[in-house]
């Protein structure tokens, strides 16, 4: 359960649509902000500072400023994707691999608003935030931590870059395995089943609808555009006419101008508090994929120990009836093998488990985050709406004006 | 000059119609969803019947979006039939309404003099003429005959700004369908009628009467009928050129027109002589435009064409950009009902089953405003169009101003040839009476010289009243176009606006209730 309760010792800065961690005690709140640029040319990135505030016994003291580049998110999703199945890794926010754009304001304000909801998911989860990982990635210096980040790289021999890119293979691979089409082995469980084709289709509707909000940004920002182009040629129009008449398109040229920055201002808001969360909506559906192919693999891991064991079972039947010497070694091999196939099995449940509680949560969340979504976008074109009125209402007086004289 | 209604009422917008309850069904079977703009039709214009098998599963009922539209004057309603009705014209015309309609192809009988074997198909229309003295007219036009009228018109109205005709040219029309370029024409040749209507003197002139009202074919002589000219030209030239007799003084009544082809081929040389003389500072002074306030009105007017093109521009992209945000909006509010229908049909939670209602809300709400959006998008492109007409009375005025220009070229040859005249009839007399006696063929030549001189006197005299009137028109027709652009851009302005005011008001509206139905959301977030 998430708690709701606003925190009032977080940072202004955290993102609105960052979980508040409980206010009663335990508590854990993380703010990422203050980004900023090191470094030169193919080698520069973005480092951000990380707040935490906590009063638990188990990180150092109530606050803690370090600093952490995206790698070591990355790092820290990696670690905690690895060692957490079942559950829904919050998701993050994609490398970018436009060049240019990577320095750009909105881009950093984007990059850096979901990495602040990210590391607050993880720690307003239940499960993930007792991780140790999150400890060393909230608490350590940045030597540590880089330390542990290339280690894990050397471990893992892959970098961000490649993650993705494995991540990309693995997603064609995941309809294969979820769905079951590589093997006729899979569960088989009707509720499961109806599960991953939603999860799949939801997947689609959801990128188109992101694509439609990424394009209505763009279409605000070229509507600015034109409106301020319009209002200088009007301006400049005006100029001929002389008087009162010219006044007034002086006037309307002006107002033209100035709606042409709320538009561009809007455009910004769109982009960040509602483009975004369907962006996020989608990650996090690619999310629960992933967590599928880790219950897919699972299953199958626990399914060929047990057929396995079921035959070295048979065998050492076998040579226990024969006497035969190597029936001891056999024994041996078979309980080793019979303990491993009930941790496998053991594994295969707890995702199982987890996922169930995993997907009821997932349903909330999202609900509770498209909701605030259509809240911000509905008083964003609200709020627009109103100023266009207003801006050109304010000019009919001086029409009024000019008809009269 | 425009002769559109510019009556605006400033009166509070009409309220939105009662909304109906956007209550949407939760286990509604939602067919093929059909984005507003995937049908032919514009559904504004032909709208659905409630009962449509199409749309969404609990379509936005079509009067929210559509009413009155704000720019106060009473044409035609987006649910008015697929024509809108006519422009009137102007209150001082004596026509109340033209319209052009009802496209017919013809066949042109082969003709014995007609060069093309066969005959050739053109498209005639139909004018329907109500004139104020109330009558009624109806006569069929082909585009031939609108050349031959503006043709006409131009000779008779030198210095004024006449509405320009339609293009001839198709230009782009690989693309366009012929009904639909025939379309096009006709809303064209419409609008080009009622303008002509509208113009105070054009208005009244015999040429557009007969245009309107003579059944049958055209009783107006087409002007230019090039075989006979250029015959008539030819065989004139050699006497011309060789100076003989009063036959080659340009006659009073030839001086009424500019120098065109054919006929006038030798006084075009010695006009074009004469401006390459003036542009030299040659030796005669030249007849300076010595109106100043004419050339500064001519510097403000070409300085306004200039804006009103950029202007033009502009407004058009700016119709475009609120096109495609319209669309964008529809785009969105589709995806997001394919996400509603799409969760309420796999629900298993509550938590799903109270999204899907949040999807449809929205989409509804965005579906509305994309609407609006083209709603909004339809009125705006009337009001701009004031733009686009203006720039295109342009041509016009440049018309004007070149009428008036060639009339003073024409007195400028003529002032010209009279000097010359004159020095070889006093030298002519001096050699004569250096002859004892007189010599007779000199005599005779002084005397046809001393004619020529009399018949370019009287000529020189009708160009100096024609390039007088010329000057007037010009004057008197920039002065009105001052005056109606005033009141047509005045027009324009509180028309957009009060159009924008309009819909962005609406919007808000359908905003305001979105965000009063999410805001348990951002509550739970504080």
């Amino acid at each position: 359960m998430i708690s709701t309760t606003s925190n009032s010792g977080s940072s202004s800065s955290q993102s609105p649509r960052s979980p508040s961690a409980s206010q009663q005690q335990p508590f854990l709140s993380v703010t990422v902000t203050d980004p900023v640029k090191l470094g030169n040319g193919v080698q520069a990135y973005i480092s951000y500072r990380v707040i935490t505030k906590t009063n638990l016994p188990e990180y150092q003291g109530q606050e803690k400023i370090v600093i952490r580049r995206y790698s070591d998110f990355v790092w820290l999703r990696d670690r905690l994707a690895d060692k957490y199945k079942g559950i829904f890794i919050p998701p993050l926010p994609e490398k970018s691999t436009v060049e240019k754009f990577r320095f750009s304001a909105e881009f950093i304000e984007m990059r850096r608003q979901a990495l602040d909801i990210f590391i607050n998911r993880v720690a307003s989860h239940p499960e993930l935030k007792q991780s140790e990982d999150l400890r060393i990635f909230l608490q350590e210096d940045e030597e540590t931590m880089e330390r542990a980040r290339t280690q894990e790289t050397g471990i893992f021999k892959k970098k961000p870059a490649d993650f993705m890119q494995l991540f990309k293979d693995v997603q064609s691979k995941v309809t294969d395995v979820v769905l079951g089409k590589e093997k006729p082995i899979e569960e088989s469980n009707p509720e499961y089943e109806k599960l991953k084709h939603y999860i799949f289709e939801l997947e689609d509707h959801l990128a188109e609808a992101q694509k439609q909000a990424f394009r209505l940004v763009k279409r605000h920002k070229e509507l600015g555009q034109s409106l301020s182009d319009f209002g200088k040629a009007i301006k400049l129009l005006g100029a001929c006419e002389g008087d009162s008449l010219g006044k007034a398109f002086s006037e309307l040229g002006s107002k033209s101008e100035f709606l042409s920055l709320k538009l561009q201002k809007e455009a910004h808001n769109l982009l960040m508090n509602f483009e975004e969360p369907l962006k996020d909506y989608v990650r996090a559906v690619q999310s629960i994929k992933a967590t599928m192919v880790d219950r897919a693999n699972a299953f199958r891991q626990q399914y060929d120990l047990a057929e396995t064991t079921k035959l070295k079972e048979i065998n050492l039947d076998k040579l226990m009836l024969m006497r035969s010497e190597r029936a001891g070694e056999a024994e041996f091999e078979y309980k080793e093998l019979k303990a491993e196939s009930e941790e496998a099995t053991r594994r295969y449940q707890s995702i199982v488990k987890l996922m169930s509680e995993e997907i009821v949560r997932f349903q909330e969340q999202k609900t509770a985050d498209m909701g605030l979504a259509f809240h911000e976008f509905a008083k964003g074109q609200e709020r627009l709406a109103k100023e266009i009125a207003d801006a050109w209402r304010s000019l009919i007086p001086k029409l009024e004006k000019c008809s009269s004289s | 000059m425009m002769g559109s209604e510019t009556h605006f009422s400033f009166d509070q917008p009409p309220p939105p119609p009662k909304e109906e309850l956007e209550t949407l069904a939760l286990s509604d079977p939602l067919s093929a969803v059909d984005p507003p703009s995937s049908d032919g039709s514009d559904p504004l214009l032909h709208p659905p019947s409630p009962s449509s098998s199409s749309s969404f599963p609990d379509p936005p009922s079509y009067a929210d979006v559509i009413f009155t539209p704000f720019n106060g004057t009473t044409t035609a309603s987006p649910t008015a039939a697929s024509s809108p009705t006519s422009p009137a014209t102007s209150p001082t015309s004596p026509y109340l309404r033209i319209s052009v309609s009802d496209p017919q192809k013809e066949q042109q009988e082969a003709a014995a003099t007609s060069l093309v074997p066969g005959g050739s198909t053109y498209v005639t229309y139909l004018i329907t003429t109500e004139t104020r003295d109330p009558g009624r007219f109806a006569v069929r036009r082909r585009f031939r005959d609108f050349i031959t009228l503006a043709d006409r018109l131009a000779e008779s109205y030198r210095g004024h700004f006449i509405p320009p005709r339609p293009d001839k040219s198709v230009v782009e029309s690989q693309v366009m369908q012929k009904q639909e370029f025939v379309e096009q024409r006709r809303f064209a040749l419409e609008k080009y009628l009622s303008r002509l209507a509208a113009h105070p003197v054009v208005g009244r002139s015999d040429e557009l009467a007969v245009f309107l009202k003579a059944q049958g074919r055209l009783p107006l002589a087409r002007s230019i009928d090039v075989a006979s000219r250029v015959l008539d030209g030819a065989a004139r030239l050699p006497s011309q050129l060789f100076g003989e007799g009063p036959t080659a003084a340009v006659g009073p009544e030839e001086v009424g027109q500019p120098a065109k082809g054919g006929r006038d081929l030798l006084r075009m040389f010695r006009e074009l002589r004469q401006s390459v003389a003036n542009d030299w500072g040659g030796g005669r002074p030249p007849v300076v435009e010595e109106d100043r306030e004419f050339l500064e009105r001519k510097e403000k007017v070409q300085d306004l064409e200039q804006q009103l093109s950029t202007a033009s521009q502009q407004a058009e992209a700016l119709v475009k950009a609120q096109q495609d945000i319209g669309e964008t909006m529809g785009e969105l509010g589709l995806a997001f009902f394919k996400l509603g229908k799409f969760e309420t049909e796999e629900a298993v939670y509550d938590s799903q089953r109270i999204r899907a209602s949040d999807f449809k809300r929205l989409a509804t709400a965005a579906v509305r405003a994309s609407r609006s959006y083209r709603e909004l998008n339809a009125q705006s492109v009337k009001h701009l169009d004031t733009l686009h007409e203006y720039l295109g009375m342009m041509l016009a005025v440049h018309s004007a101003f070149s009428d008036r220009s060639s009339a003073l070229l024409t007195v400028q040859t003529l002032m010209s040839d009279l000097s010359s005249l004159h020095t070889r009839a006093e030298r002519l007399e001096a050699a004569s009476t250096k002859i004892f006696g007189g010599d007779r063929s000199r005599t005779r030549k002084v005397e046809e010289l001393k004619e020529t001189i009399r018949i370019t006197e009287d000529a020189k005299l009708c160009a100096i009243r024609e390039y007088e009137r010329i000057k007037e028109n010009n004057r008197s027709e920039l002065e009105r176009l001052d005056r109606e652009r005033r009141d047509d851009f005045l027009g324009m302005l509180k028309g957009f606006i009060i159009n924008q005011i309009g819909y962005a008001d609406k919007a808000a509206s359908v905003w305001a209730q979105v965000v009063e139905e999410t805001s348990k959301y951002a509550r739970e977030r504080n």
